[in-house]
C-alpha cells in the first residue's frame, strides 16, 4: 500500500487526456477509432503512443463509428483486448454495432465522450448520446470528473471481462466540461494497472484455430429468448461484480466505488438525484444550504445499467420530496430518461417521496450553483397532488 | 504461449464449451451469446428430405472427373484417392446438377424418382 | 491442379446448410477454401449464406467464423487481422492464417461498400470474396446495384409501363480496383480453374485482394436448380460477366468467348427476364442492353490490351 502510494503520481490533466491515459496502462492489443469532437483528443493521443512505440496496440483508422465498432467485435472475438472511443452521432452511428457486442457478449470498454445528439447540431454536453443507447445491453458508468473517468476506465476492464459478465462496458464523461478541462489526476503506475486488470479473456477467440467456432448465427423462435434471458442475467449480476471491483480498486488507490454515491444523505430530507459533472457543483450546492440549517442530500447516479433500483429506494425512501435532473429530453412528455427510472424505482418504497424532473442543460448549456439551488428550492414547496401540476421542470432555459 | 494455449488456459468450468447443445436446453445451459462452440454441427441436420428426385450413379460408366464432387452444392460426393466413391444422400437435395455437370458423353449420374429402388446410390450411406 | 487432387484435402464447409436445392455460393465457397493453404478465419455479411449455413445450433462452417452484421463485414475482418498483426508481434501467436471476408452483392456492391473501401485503403491482408447473386435475394428478391438492366425483381418489377430494372449494374470490380490493391478479380463459380487460379493469387497478395464472383441464385433469376452451372457459364460466355483480374494495376482478360452468344440468349433462360420475351418479344430494350455489353467489353479488352 505504501510503496503503492509512492509509485502513483499525479498530473494536471484533462478528462482527454486521463482516458488516453488509461487506455495506455490498459494497454489493448487492438484500438480501432474514429474522431469525433470533444473525443477527437483521445483517438490523437493514443495515435500518438502507437506512433511512438509506447504502446504495442494495433491502431485501425477506420472509416466511421460504425467501422470502428465492428473492427472492435471482430478484434476482441479473435482473442484480443480491443477498445474504441466516440461520442454523440458516433455513437448514434454505432447504434446497431451496440446490441451486437452485447449480445455476442464481447467484453469492450469504451470510453464515450457524452455531446448532444443532432439536430440540430450541437458539440456540446448533454446526455442524449448515452441514454438513448442505456436499453443496448451495455453496463453505463458515468463520471463525475476526470479522475472518475480514469478510474472508471480502469475498473471497467475487469468489469467487462468478468467471466460471469461478459458484457461491454461504455464509461463516459461529459463533453468538454470534464473533457477538456485540466484537473490534477493520480494515476497508477503501468504496472499496477496491469496486475490490476489480469490477461484478457475470451473463450471462443476465433484466432484459436485448432478450435472452430461459430460466432453470430441466426436464432430463432426456438432459442434466441434463451439467449437473451442469460444476457439480462448477466447484467443483474454485473453489480455484485461492480462493487467486488470498485471495493479492491479502494484497496489500491483509497478511491472505492459503488453503483450510487450518497452525499450528506443520513438526515436529509430533501434530496437531488444527478448524474455526471453535475454532481460537483450539486455537492456545492448541498453544502451552502447545509449552512442555512436547509437539510439537503445528494444522490449520484454511477452505474446507469445496470440500474440500481433498490439502492435508489433504500436510500430515497427517507426523504420528503425528490429533484431528478435529467440532461436528456426522452420526449415522452413524462420526463427525462433518469426520472423515469428513478420514479420507477420509488413505487415499491413504503414511504413515497415527492417527485419531480428538471431537464437541463441541453446542448451545453451552463448549469451554474444558481439555477442547481433554484431547482433544489423548489422542492421543498412540493406538497400531496403539487407534483401533476408540472411534474417536468425546464431548468435554465429561456421563456 | 500461443493464442490457442492461452485461450485454453482461460477457460472457466462455466463457461459451457464442448457440450451438445440440447433441443430444450435452458437459458443457463447455453453457451454465451449464442456462440456454437464447434465447427461442422450441421452434420447433424439432414437436408435429404428436402428431394424429391435422387441421383443415381453408375460406378462404371464413371471417369472420376470429379466434376460433381465439385459442383454439389451440399458435399455430397464420397471421394478417396482420387476416386469418386459414392454419394451420400443424407444431405442431398436433389437439385440434378451433378447429373448436369456430368459429361455429356460419359453419363454416369441419372435423376431418378425420389419413390424408384436404385443401387450404387448408396456410397456411405 | 486437377479435381481429383482437389478432393483430397477436407472442405471445411459441410452439407446440411439451409440453401436452395441447386444454390450456386456454396459452390463458391468451396472452389474458394479449397484454395487456402493457411488455416482461415471467415467473416460473412447477413445475407443467404450467412443465415443458411448456421442456423443455431447448426453451422456447416468447420474453420472460425464470425458474423456480426450486414454491412461491415471488411470491417469485422480488418478487426480480426488487426488482432492477429497486434499477437503476431507480440509474439503471442506464431501460425500463419488467412482471413476471409464473404459479402454478397447487397453486402457489398450497396450497404458495405464504405467498410470494403476503408479496410482496402487501410490495406489489411485479408480476402474480400462478393457472391455475387445480383441482387438482394435472402429478403426475397430485391433489386441491388449488381442486378442487370431490365430484371425482374420484387422492387423494379415487370409493371405495365417500367419493364424491370431501369439501370445497368454498377462496376463494382472497378471501383475496388481504383483503390490500388494489389490484386482484383472477376470470377465465376462456373469456371472452378478460373476462379481457384484467383483464389491462390488473392491468397499470396500482399496486401488486401478481392474476388467478385458471379453466383447463381435460382430462386432470384428463375432458372431450374440442375442449370445453375450452365446460367452462371451463359453469363461468362455472353461476355456480360467477363472474366479478368488486376494484377498490381495491370489489367488481364483471363478468358475470350469464342463464339458470339447473344446476351438475349442468356436471358431468355432466365425466368426474371421472361417478361421481355412474352407476350411480345421487347426487341428495342435487349438491342439496347446487347449494346451496352458490348460497349463494356470493347472497353475492357482496350483496357487489358493498352495494359500488356
Ligand atoms: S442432386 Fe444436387 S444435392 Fe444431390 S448430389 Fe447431385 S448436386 Fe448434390
Ligand atoms: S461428374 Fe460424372 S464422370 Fe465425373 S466423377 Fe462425377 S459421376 Fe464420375
Amino acid at each position: 500500500m505504501a510503496l503503492q502510494e509512492k509509485l502513483t503520481k499525479t498530473a494536471a490533466l484533462t478528462g482527454n487526456e486521463a482516458a488516453a491515459q488509461a487506455m495506455r496502462q490498459i494497454h489493448p492489443d487492438v484500438v480501432a477509432a474514429y474522431p469525433i469532437t470533444p473525443q477527437t483528443e483521445i483517438v490523437q493521443l493514443y495515435s500518438t503512443f502507437v506512433n511512438d512505440g509506447i504502446v504495442h496496440t494495433e491502431y485501425v483508422a477506420v472509416e466511421s463509428e460504425h467501422s470502428a465498432l465492428s473492427a472492435t467485435i471482430g478484434a476482441a472475438a479473435a482473442g484480443a483486448r480491443s477498445m474504441t472511443a466516440t461520442s454523440s452521432n458516433g455513437l448514434a452511428y454505432m447504434w446497431e454495432m451496440l446490441y451486437i457486442a452485447a449480445g455476442l457478449r464481447l467484453p469492450i470498454v469504451m470510453p464515450v465522450v457524452n455531446r448532444a445528439l443532432s439536430g440540430p447540431i450541437n458539440i456540446h454536453c448533454d446526455h442524449s448520446d448515452t441514454m438513448g443507447a442505456r436499453d443496448a445491453g451495455w453496463i453505463q458508468i458515468y463520471s463525475e470528473n476526470a479522475q472518475e473517468m480514469y478510474d472508471n476506465l480502469i475498473q471497467a476492464v475487469r468489469i467487462a471481462e468478468n467471466p460471469d459478465i461478459m458484457l461491454p462496458v461504455m464509461v463516459t464523461m461529459d463533453g468538454f466540461i470534464i473533457s477538456h478541462g485540466m484537473e490534477n489526476v493520480e494515476l497508477l503506475p503501468d504496472r499496477a494497472v496491469e496486475e490490476f486488470i489480469g490477461e484478457y479473456r475470451y473463450p471462443y477467440a476465433l484466432l484459436d484455430i485448432e478450435n472452430p467456432r461459430t460466432i453470430g448465427p441466426l436464432t430463432l423462435q426456438d432459442f434466441y429468448f434463451e439467449h437473451k434471458r442469460a444476457q439480462a442475467d448477466a447484467v443483474v449480476k454485473a453489480k455484485t461484480v461492480i462493487l467486488k471491483v470498485g471495493e479492491e480498486y479502494g484497496q489500491l488507490t483509497d478511491r472505492s466505488y459503488e453503483l450510487i454515491e450518497s452525499y450528506r444523505m443520513e438526515d436529509a430530507e430533501y434530496a437531488l438525484v444527478v448524474l455526471g459533472s453535475t454532481a460537483g457543483t450539486a455537492k456545492y450546492v448541498i453544502d451552502e444550504l447545509r449552512q442555512d440549517g436547509e437539510k439537503y442530500g445528494l444522490v449520484k447516479i454511477r452505474v446507469c445499467r445496470p440500474f440500481p433500483a433498490v439502492r435508489l429506494g433504500e436510500v430515497l425512501s427517507r426523504v420528503t420530496a425528490v429533484g431528478v435532473m435529467d440532461r436528456a429530453d426522452s420526449f415522452s412528455g413524462e420526463g427525462g430518461p433518469i426520472f423515469a427510472e428513478v420514479r420507477a424505482a420509488l413505487y415499491g418504497v413504503s414511504h413515497r417521496p415527492h417527485c419531480i424532473n428538471y431537464i437541463y442543460g441541453l446542448g451545453g448549456r451552463d448549469i451554474g450553483p444558481d439555477l442547481i439551488r433554484s431547482a433544489a428550492l423548489d422542492i421543498k414547496s412540493l406538497k400531496d397532488g403539487s407534483e401533476s401540476d408540472s411534474l417536468v421542470r425546464y431548468l435554465g432555459v429561456r421563456e | 504461449m500461443t493464442e490457442s494455449s492461452q485461450t485454453k488456459n482461460l477457460l472457466k468450468d462455466h463457461v459451457i464449451i464442448d457440450k451438445a447443445i440440447e433441443p430444450n436446453a435452458g437459458w443457463r445451459d447455453l453457451p454465451i451469446g449464442a456462440v456454437i462452440p464447434k465447427g461442422g454441427t450441421s452434420r447433424q441436420f439432414t437436408t435429404g428430405d428436402w428431394r424429391t428426385i435422387r441421383p443415381v450413379w453408375s460406378p462404371e460408366k464413371c471417369i472420376h472427373c470429379h466434376r460433381c464432387w465439385l459442383y454439389c452444392p451440399d458435399m455430397c460426393w464420397v471421394s478417396e484417392d482420387k476416386k469418386i466413391q459414392g454419394v451420400d444422400l443424407t444431405n442431398c437435395k436433389g437439385c440434378g446438377i451433378c447429373a448436369n455437370v456430368c459429361p455429356t458423353k460419359v453419363h454416369a449420374i441419372e435423376m431418378h424418382p425420389e419413390d424408384t429402388k436404385t443401387e450404387h446410390t448408396a456410397g456411405e450411406d | 491442379m486437377a479435381l481429383p487432387d482437389l478432393a483430397k484435402k477436407p472442405v471445411r464447409f459441410i452439407g446440411g446448410h439451409r440453401a436452395c436445392a441447386g444454390c450456386g455460393f456454396p459452390i463458391t465457397i468451396k472452389i474458394i477454401l479449397q484454395a487456402a493453404e493457411n488455416p482461415v478465419i471467415v467473416g460473412c455479411a447477413t445475407g443467404c449464406m450467412e443465415v443458411t449455413s448456421t442456423i443455431y445450433p447448426y453451422t456447416s462452417w468447420e474453420c472460425s467464423f464470425i458474423h456480426s452484421a450486414f454491412e461491415n463485414v471488411a470491417a469485422t475482418v480488418s478487426g480480426i487481422e488487426a488482432a492477429y498483426t497486434s499477437l503476431k508481434r507480440q509474439g503471442r501467436i506464431d501460425k500463419d492464417i488467412t482471413f476471409i471476408a464473404f459479402g454478397g452483392d447487397g453486402g457489398t456492391y450497396d450497404i458495405g461498400l464504405q467498410a470494403l473501401s476503408g479496410a482496402l485503403e487501410r490495406g489489411h491482408k485479408m480476402v474480400y470474396v462478393c457472391y455475387d447473386n445480383q441482387g438482394y435475394m435472402n429478403t426475397g428478391i430485391q433489386r441491388s446495384s449488381a442486378t442487370p438492366r431490365g430484371a425482374n425483381t420484387t422492387t423494379s418489377p415487370a409493371g405495365k409501363k417500367v419493364p424491370g430494372k431501369q439501370q445497368y449494374p454498377k462496376d463494382l470490380t472497378a471501383i475496388v480496383a481504383a483503390h490500388g490493391i494489389p490484386y482484383a478479380a472477376q470470377s465465376s463459380m462456373s469456371h472452378w480453374n478460373d476462379l481457384y487460379r484467383k483464389a491462390k493469387k488473392a491468397f499470396a497478395a500482399d496486401g488486401p485482394a478481392f474476388l467478385n464472383v458471379l453466383s447463381t441464385c435460382r430462386l432470384g433469376w428463375g432458372t431450374a436448380p440442375e442449370d445453375t452451372v450452365d446460367v452462371a457459364d451463359g453469363a461468362v460466355q455472353s461476355r456480360l460477366w467477363p472474366l479478368y483480374e488486376i494484377e498490381k494495376g495491370k489489367w488481364k482478360l483471363s478468358l475470350k468467348p469464342r463464339r458470339h452468344y447473344p446476351v438475349e440468349k442468356w436471358m431468355s433462360m432466365q425466368g426474371r427476364f421472361r417478361h421481355l420475351f412474352n407476350p411480345q418479344k421487347n426487341e428495342t430494350f435487349i438491342e439496347e442492353i446487347q449494346s451496352q455489353v458490348d460497349a463494356k467489353w470493347e472497353e475492357l479488352v482496350r483496357r487489358c490490351s493498352a495494359e500488356t
